[in-house]
C-alpha cells in the first residue's frame, strides 16, 4: 500500500522541532548524557562487586543497552501518550477523531520525540562496547537476534505505553500510574531480572513482560542457563512477545476508545 | 495521589532490589551501607524526593518568556523570599503526603535502621529543611538563567538529568570512588538528598553535615538574590 | 443529509461524597428530532450546557448515542466514523487542527495526503479559498503566530479541501472582530448558495445566524425548543417590537393610535415605543411618528436572541405544566 500520510506526519512534526534548532541539539546532548548517568550507576556498582545476580559488568551493560535502546525508540513514538491527559481535556482528541485515520496512529506520529535519538544513540554506543567485550559464538541466528531484540523491545515498550496510558480514559490522574509501568520497565529492564523480588518480577517482568526486552534475548547470545530456570529457547521469543504484547494493546486501546466515545463529555 | 505514590513505591523496590543485589555479592555491606541502612537510604530518598521537590516546574523561567515576569518584579514584595515561602508552605504539606508515605511503607515491608539517638529525629528535621531551602535556591538559580537565555529549557533538562544522581538520590554519594565523593561534597549537590540521610543514619560527622547544607543555602540563596537584583536591572533598562 | 430522531446522550459523572463514590446520570441530550435537506444552511443555537455540543459530537461520529437513530449523508455516524470523516468538514471555534509550530501550507499539505485529496482538485480548491479568503500573505507564516482571525480563515479552508457535502461549525465566530466576522460570514453564505454545501452551525452570536441561517433551531436542556425560520421564530414569541426615538426638544411621546409608550429617558429626549408586527409596520408607524414630532435619531430594536430563548423556554414550562 502506496500510503505516505504518516510518513509526512512525522515529518512535518520533525520540521517543527527543527524551528527550535538550538534548543533542539541541547535537548539532544541532555537526552544521551541521560542515558550515560545510568551506566555512571551500573559502573559505581561495578566498583564494589564482580558480579550483579551473577553477571558480570558487560553482560549487564549489554542487557542496559538492550533495554536503553528499545526503550529510546518506543519513547520515539509511544512517548506521546503521557500527553493524553492534555489530549483529552483540550478537546484534541476529538480533532483526532474527526479525521479518516485510526486514533492510535495519529497519535504516535504527533510529537515524535526526536531528541531521543541522544538517549538511543548513547545506549547503542555502550552496546557495541558490550558486545565486543562479552564472549559470544557468534551464529547467522544470533547475529540477527542481537538486530531483533532492540527493534521486539521497542515494541514491547510501546504496548505497555498504550496499555497503560489507555488508563486515562477513565481515570483523570492516571497518567502518574502509567508512568510506573512505562519508566519503571524502563529501569526495570535495564538490570538481569533475577536481582529482584519474586512479587515485583512476577508483574515487571511477566506480567508486563519486561523480561523479554533484554535478560532473557541476552541469556541466549551469552549461551547462559537462566538462573529462574526457564528453558534456553525463551531467548529467542521476543519477537513472538511482542507481537503478542502489540496485539493486546491494539484491542485495549480500541476498547478504551469506544469507552471514550461512549461516555466521554 | 495515590497514582503519585505507585510509580514512587514501584520505583523505591526497583532501587532496592537493584542495591541489594550489589550488597548480597559484596559479602553484605559497600561503605557502611549494610541492608538495613540501605532500605532506609531507599526509602527516605524516595520521601525526600518529592519533599524538596527536586525536580521543580521552570513555572518562573515561563513567566520570564513570556514578560508575565514584570507582574511579579513590580509587586511590593522581595520575589525570591516571596516564593520561598510558598515553598516551605509546600514542603509543610509535602511532608505529610510526600515524605511520610515512603517511609512508612520502608519501615512495614523491609528491615529498617531507625536512628540510634532520639536526638537524630530533630537533626534529621533541620537537615530535611535545610535540604528543601537548597534546593529552592538550586531551582531558582535555575529558573532565573531565563532571564538571560530567554529559553532555558536545556539547562532545566540538565539539571533535571544530573541532579539525581550527584545529590546520591540514586546510588549514596560514599558509593563512589574517593576522589569522586571528596569533589561532590565540595559541591552543594549532596545538601540536597545525601546530608538528611546521613543525619539519619548517623553516618558521619552531623554537625560537619549541617554545616556544609547551611554553607549552601546561605551561598546559593544569596547568588539568587544578586541574580535577581541584576534581572531587575536588565528588565527595567529594556522596558520589560 | 442529517436525519435525527429521538436522539438520546447520557452522561454518567462520578459525585465523590466522602470516601463513597457515587454515579449519578445526567441526560445531556434528551429526545433530539430533525432533519437537515441538502444545501441548507441551519443555526443550532442555545445556551450553554444546553446540548449543543453534545449533539454535534454525536453527529461527527465523535460520540456514540446512547439510544436514538441517527445518519449523517446515509452514513451511520458512530458506526462509520472514518467514511464520515471523509464527507464532511469540522470546524471547532476553539480547538485547532491545524499544525501549530508549521506554515499555514505545511497543514493544508498535510491534510490533503490525510484525505487523499488528488492534486487537481486540492489545487483548485485551496486557491478559491485562499482567493475569497485573503489568506494570500498568511500561507508561509507558522500557525502559532496567526492572529485569531487568520487562524480562523485556516480552520475553515482546511475543513473545505476535500469538498465535504456537510461542514459543521462549532462558534465559528467566537472571539473574533467584526471585520473578520464578517468575512467569514459572507464566505460561508457564498460556499452554502454557489457549492451548495450544506451548512449547520452553533454560535452565540445573533448576527451570525441572521446573516447566514433561513432557519433556526433552539435547543435547551437538550430538547428542541423551536425550529423555523428566524424571523418566525420571533414573530410567534415576541409580537411586540420596540421603536426607540430621540426628539430634537424634550417633550412628550408622540401619541400614535396602536402604539404603546413604553417609557421615556433623558428627561424626555428619548422614548420608547411597542407595538405589534401583525397590526403596523415599522415603517407606516415612523410616517405617522414624524409628523407629529422632530426626530433626531431612531431605531428599531428586534428582541435579542437571548430573549427569544428565554420565551421559548417559558413557554415550553407553561406547557409542560399545563400537561
Amino acid at each position: 500500500m502506496a500510503d505516505t500520510v504518516y510518513p509526512r506526519l512525522i515529518g512535518a512534526r520533525l520540521r517543527s522541532q527543527m524551528s527550535y534548532r538550538a534548543s533542539f541539539a541541547l535537548d539532544l546532548a541532555t537526552q544521551a548524557l541521560a542515558q550515560w548517568v545510568e551506566l555512571v550507576v551500573i559502573l559505581v556498582l561495578f566498583s564494589h562487586v564482580n558480579a550483579l545476580g551473577g553477571f558480570s559488568k558487560e553482560e549487564v551493560l549489554l542487557m542496559y543497552a538492550f533495554a536503553g535502546i528499545a526503550f529510546g525508540i518506543a519513547d520515539l513514538f509511544a512517548g506521546q501518550l503521557d500527553n493524553l491527559p492534555t489530549y483529552i481535556r483540550a478537546g484534541t482528541f476529538d480533532v483526532l477523531l474527526l479525521r479518516p485515520l485510526g486514533t492510535l496512529p495519529q497519535i504516535m506520529v504527533s510529537d515524535v520525540r526526536l531528541r531521543r535519538i541522544g538517549r538511543i544513540a548513547g545506549a547503542l554506543a555502550v552496546m557495541v562496547y558490550a558486545l565486543a567485550q562479552v564472549s559470544v559464538v557468534w551464529t547467522p541466528a544470533k547475529v540477527a537476534l542481537a538486530i531483533a531484540t532492540p527493534l521486539a523491545g521497542a515494541v514491547i515498550f510501546s504496548a505497555i505505553w498504550v496499555v497503560t496510558c489507555s488508563v486515562c480514559f477513565w481515570i483523570v490522574e492516571g497518567r502518574e500510574f502509567a508512568n510506573a509501568f512505562t519508566y519503571g520497565s524502563g529501569a526495570f529492564t535495564s538490570y538481569p531480572v533475577n536481582v529482584y523480588s519474586a512479587p515485583l518480577r512476577w508483574v515487571m517482568a511477566f506480567i508486563v513482560p519486561g523480561a523479554f526486552v533484554a535478560y532473557y534475548p541476552s541469556l541466549a547470545l551469552l549461551g547462559k542457563q537462566d538462573p529462574l530456570g526457564l528453558p534456553g529457547w525463551v531467548g529467542w521469543t521476543s519477537p513472538l512477545v511482542a507481537a503478542l504484547a502489540a496485539g493486546v494493546a491494539a484491542l485495549v486501546w480500541r476498547f478504551a476508545v469506544r469507552h471514550y466515545r461512549g461516555t466521554g463529555s | 495521589m495515590l497514582a503519585g505514590m505507585t510509580a514512587n513505591v514501584v520505583f523505591g523496590m526497583l532501587r532496592v532490589a537493584i542495591l541489594a543485589a550489589a550488597l548480597e555479592a559484596a559479602d553484605g555491606e559497600i561503605a557502611d551501607y549494610d541492608i538495613a541502612a540501605t532500605n532506609t537510604y531507599v526509602w527516605i530518598g524516595q520521601g525526600l524526593l518529592g519533599f524538596v521537590l527536586l525536580w521543580g516546574t521552570n513555572e518562573l523561567a515561563e513567566r520570564v518568556r513570556s514578560g508575565d515576569v514584570v507582574v511579579d518584579l513590580y509587586r511590593p514584595w522581595h520575589l525570591q523570599s516571596a516564593m520561598l515561602a510558598q515553598d516551605l508552605g509546600r514542603g509543610g504539606f509535602a511532608f505529610l503526603t510526600r515524605l511520610a508515605p515512603p517511609m512508612v511503607f520502608g519501615v512495614l515491608l523491609f528491615p529498617f535502621q531507625f536512628p540510634a539517638s532520639s536526638a537524630q529525629w530533630p537533626l534529621f528535621l533541620v537537615s530535611a529543611v535545610l535540604a528543601l531551602v537548597v534546593s529552592f535556591a538550586c531551582r531558582f538559580l535555575v529558573d532565573a538563567s531565563a532571564f538571560w537565555l530567554l529559553d532555558n529549557r536545556g539547562l532545566y533538562g540538565f539539571w533535571n538529568v544530573t541532579s539525581g544522581l550527584l545529590c546520591g538520590l540514586t546510588v549514596p554519594v560514599s558509593f563512589f570512588p574517593g576522589w569522586a565523593r571528596d569533589v561532590l561534597w565540595l559541591t552543594p549537590f549532596p545538601a540536597l538528598m545525601q546530608a538528611p540521610i546521613d543525619v539519619f543514619l548517623g553516618h558521619g560527622d552531623v554537625t560537619g553535615v549541617l554545616l556544609h547544607q547551611l554553607f549552601w543555602a546561605v551561598a546559593l540563596l544569596g547568588a539568587g538574590h544578586l541574580v535577581l537584583q541584576r534581572a531587575v536591572r536588565k528588565v527595567v533598562v529594556q522596558g520589560g | 443529509m442529517i436525519e435525527v430522531r429521538e436522539l438520546r446522550r447520557e452522561f454518567r459523572i462520578a459525585t465523590s461524597k466522602g470516601l463513597r463514590r457515587n454515579h449519578k446520570t445526567v441526560t445531556a441530550v434528551d429526545g433530539v428530532t430533525f432533519d437537515v435537506r441538502a444545501g441548507e444552511a441551519v443555526g443550532y443555537v442555545g445556551p450553554n450546557g444546553a446540548g449543543k455540543s453534545t449533539t454535534i459530537k454525536m453527529l461527527t461520529g465523535i460520540l456514540v448515542p446512547t439510544s436514538g437513530h441517527l445518519r449523517v449523508g446515509g452514513v451511520d455516524p458512530s458506526r462509520q466514523r472514518r467514511d464520515l470523516a471523509r464527507r464532511i468538514g469540522v470546524v471547532f471555534g476553539q480547538r485547532s487542527q491545524l499544525w501549530w509550530d508549521l506554515p499555514l501550507q505545511d497543514s493544508f499539505d498535510l491534510l490533503r495526503s490525510i484525505y487523499r485529496v488528488p492534486a487537481q482538485d486540492y489545487r483548485t480548491r485551496l486557491d478559491e479559498c485562499v482567493e475569497l479568503l485573503g489568506l494570500q500573505e498568511t500561507l508561509l507564516t507558522p500557525v502559532r503566530q496567526l492572529s485569531l482571525g487568520q487562524r480562523m480563515r485556516g480552520e475553515i479552508t482546511a475543513a473545505l479541501l476535500h469538498a465535504p457535502e456537510l461542514l459543521v461549525l462549532d462558534e465559528p465566530t467566537i472571539g473574533l472582530d467584526l471585520e473578520s466576522k464578517e468575512r467569514l460570514r459572507e464566505f460561508l453564505a457564498d460556499i452554502n448558495t454557489r457549492r451548495g454545501t450544506t451548512l449547520l452551525l452553533t454560535t452565540h452570536d445573533l448576527d451570525d445566524i441572521e446573516r447566514l441561517c433561513p432557519r433556526l433551531m433552539v435547543i435547551d436542556h437538550g430538547r428542541v425548543l423551536a425550529d423555523g425560520p428566524l424571523d418566525e421564530l420571533r414573530a410567534e414569541v415576541t409580537p411586540e417590537r420596540e421603536l426607540v426615538i430621540d426628539l430634537r426638544e424634550p417633550g412628550p411621546a408622540p401619541d400614535v393610535p396602536g402604539v404603546t409608550a413604553v417609557r421615556s429617558e433623558a428627561g424626555g429626549l428619548r422614548h420608547h415605543l411597542t407595538f405589534r408586527r401583525a397590526e403596523t409596520t415599522a415603517a407606516q408607524l415612523i410616517t405617522q411618528v414624524v409628523r407629529q414630532v422632530e426626530v433626531h435619531d431612531l431605531a428599531v430594536v428586534e428582541p435579542e436572541i437571548d430573549d427569544v430563548i428565554r420565551k421559548l423556554y417559558q413557554r415550553q414550562l407553561d406547557q409542560d405544566a399545563h400537561r
